[in-house]
């Protein structure tokens, strides 16, 4: 692209922010009563952080996979692609992502560790609350319908900020899983703000909290869960 | 040159629904004096195009909304039914050329429909496939006009234009650029190719194309499509805070839309102006601009004075 210093994000920006929202709207009609499922998932989550079970992380990391390949494919591939291209590379992005739960969580079982008494692993725990419980009331407060939110588990935004709050909970999140939710959160962010959305700072603001959480001094835990993963 | 007329007889034969639904229409898209719509003559055919055309950029990338969709060939119809023909659409805009197409078939494939699109690929030889299902998402037996966008590889697709243009699947070839960007390179083109059309950003604010583009686009008989009139809504949105002026009802303006566009297509060199919008008020108010009259050179100053010192 020549003279890339002239282009602004605006000019990035394909559809209105009238079509954005309307496209959760088609969507969440289209897959009700999915968002039960996702939810009811969302809270499996944050009981399993809270278990001491030795199968939690592989458990959770199972959950978060599924997710993100949801997303890539129900939301990403089939909805968004059709107002944005990009997408299409952002769904492959999010499918990235549901791989690396996998063998990383799933096959490696090294998101198991216990960090929730450590002020970060507590953090972590409000993120994914915050994900599950306060993100999809924040477009209605700012004046969006209720049929357009955006849900844990079907909506890339609160299942990226749940996965941020399930890194955080483990000691020190691994990189090859944070680049993706954190690439997302820029990408979400400037679309957002391009849209002058109200919540535009909410991703953006979430990934910085993140990694400062994440390189946070922390303390050696004491009661190690086997399966745990690598820890300092 | 003389580049202003009103549209031919054929083509008002061809648009009789839309010129007869124009007549009943006046009143409510504002048009304070009959007539015919303004017709701006394409140089390289001596054939005459409405001076407000149609874009699609974000306005009808609407995806499979289907409301939306429908909302979309209302604008359409309340388009082509105030005299319009040109609609410009690009590969890069998601899915504004199949919205483009639904609301063609919706409206029966309007006959008076000048059919504007782009190539707008980095690989030279993927082009022709592009432009193909470009073609099968508006359905349109071809092109009138294709154009190579913002100048994305556009010897490699220069080339397939004009051999389609030789072979008559394609009438006119241009190419497009927006925002001021690579104007040294456009002129070089316009010097070098025998381009029928040439795309650039043009409005009352965004003038850069008065100093060379346009004086050298009349020189060589290329046509003007001027984009982002209202650079893509912050300048209609700005103007619109203030009262319209006195004097636009001398060149019949309705409104700050139809002032604007005037603006736009009563510079000699320009052929038309392509607003897009989702509303079928805002169509009706821009294709107000189409008809009525022109701003001369000193209302063209003044409108420039005024608008600059809100």
């Amino acid at each position: 692209m020549s003279e890339w210093w002239t282009y602004t994000l605006s000019d990035f920006l394909l559809f209105s922010p009238h079509t954005y929202y309307r496209l959760f709207e088609l969507y969440n009609a289209a897959i009700w009563p999915g968002q039960m499922l996702a939810m009811a998932l969302g809270l499996a989550v944050v009981v399993l952080l809270g278990a001491r079970r030795p199968w939690r992380g592989r458990a959770v990391s199972a959950i978060l996979a599924a997710c993100w390949l949801w997303v890539a494919w129900g939301f990403l591939f089939t909805r968004y692609a059709t107002i944005n291209w990009t997408a299409v590379y952002m769904a492959a992005a999010f499918a990235v992502e549901a791989l690396l739960l996998v063998l990383v969580g799933v096959v490696g079982d090294r998101l198991g560790g216990r960090r929730q008494e450590h002020w970060t692993g507590r953090a972590g725990l409000g993120f994914v609350l915050f994900a599950l419980l306060i993100q999809p009331l924040v477009g209605p407060l700012a004046g969006r319908a209720w049929s357009q939110v955006e849900l844990f588990g079907v909506a890339p935004d609160p299942t990226v900020v749940a996965t941020l709050g399930v890194l955080l909970t483990v000691e020190r999140a691994r990189w090859e899983l944070l680049a993706i939710p954190l690439a997302w959160c820029a990408v979400s962010g400037a679309t957002l703000w391009t849209m002058e959305a109200p919540d535009a700072w909410i991703m953006p603001a979430a990934a910085a909290l993140a990694l400062v959480l994440n390189r946070a001094p922390r303390s050696r835990c004491a009661n190690r869960m086997p399966g745990s993963g690598t820890w300092e | 040159m003389q580049d202003f007329s009103t549209l031919s007889r054929r083509t008002l034969i061809g648009c009789m629904t839309a010129a007869g639904a124009a007549a009943v229409l006046r009143p409510a898209i504002g048009l304070s004096r009959p007539g015919t719509a303004i017709g701006k003559r394409i140089p390289s055919s001596g054939e005459a195009l409405p001076a407000v055309g149609l874009g699609s950029w974000i306005t009808f990338n609407v995806g499979d909304d289907g409301e939306a969709r429908a909302s979309c060939a209302e604008v359409m119809r309340n388009f082509f039914e105030a005299g319009g023909r040109l609609i410009d659409s690009s590969p890069m805009y998601g899915s504004s050329q199949a919205v483009i197409g639904y609301g063609l078939a919706r409206l029966d494939r309007p006959p008076g429909l000048f059919s504007a699109d782009k190539v707008w690929i980095s690989s030279g030889s993927r082009g022709p496939d592009q432009i193909e299902r470009s073609r099968r998402l508006w359905d349109v037996p071809r092109f009138d006009l294709l154009q190579v966008h913002n100048l994305l590889s556009w010897e490699e697709h220069l080339e397939t234009l004009f051999a389609m243009k030789a072979a008559g699947r394609l009438r006119y070839v241009g190419i497009t650029t927006s925002e001021g960007r690579r104007h040294r390179e456009v002129e070089q083109i316009m010097r070098s190719r025998p381009l029928d059309f040439v795309q650039v950003t043009y409005n009352v604010l965004d003038r850069e194309v008065e100093e060379r583009i346009l004086p050298l686009a009349r020189e060589r008989g290329i046509a003007v499509i001027a984009n982002r009139p209202f650079r893509e809504g912050p300048l209609i949105r700005r103007v619109k805070k203030h009262p319209l002026p006195a004097w636009a009802a001398e060149i019949d303006c309705a409104n700050w839309a139809q002032l604007l566009l005037k603006f736009i297509v009563s510079h000699p060199a320009v052929t038309c102006a392509i607003p897009a919008t989702t509303s079928v008020a805002h169509v009706r108010e821009n294709m107000g601009a189409a008809y009525g009259r022109l701003p001369d050179e000193a209302i063209r100053r003044r409108t420039v004075a005024h608008v600059e010192g809100l």
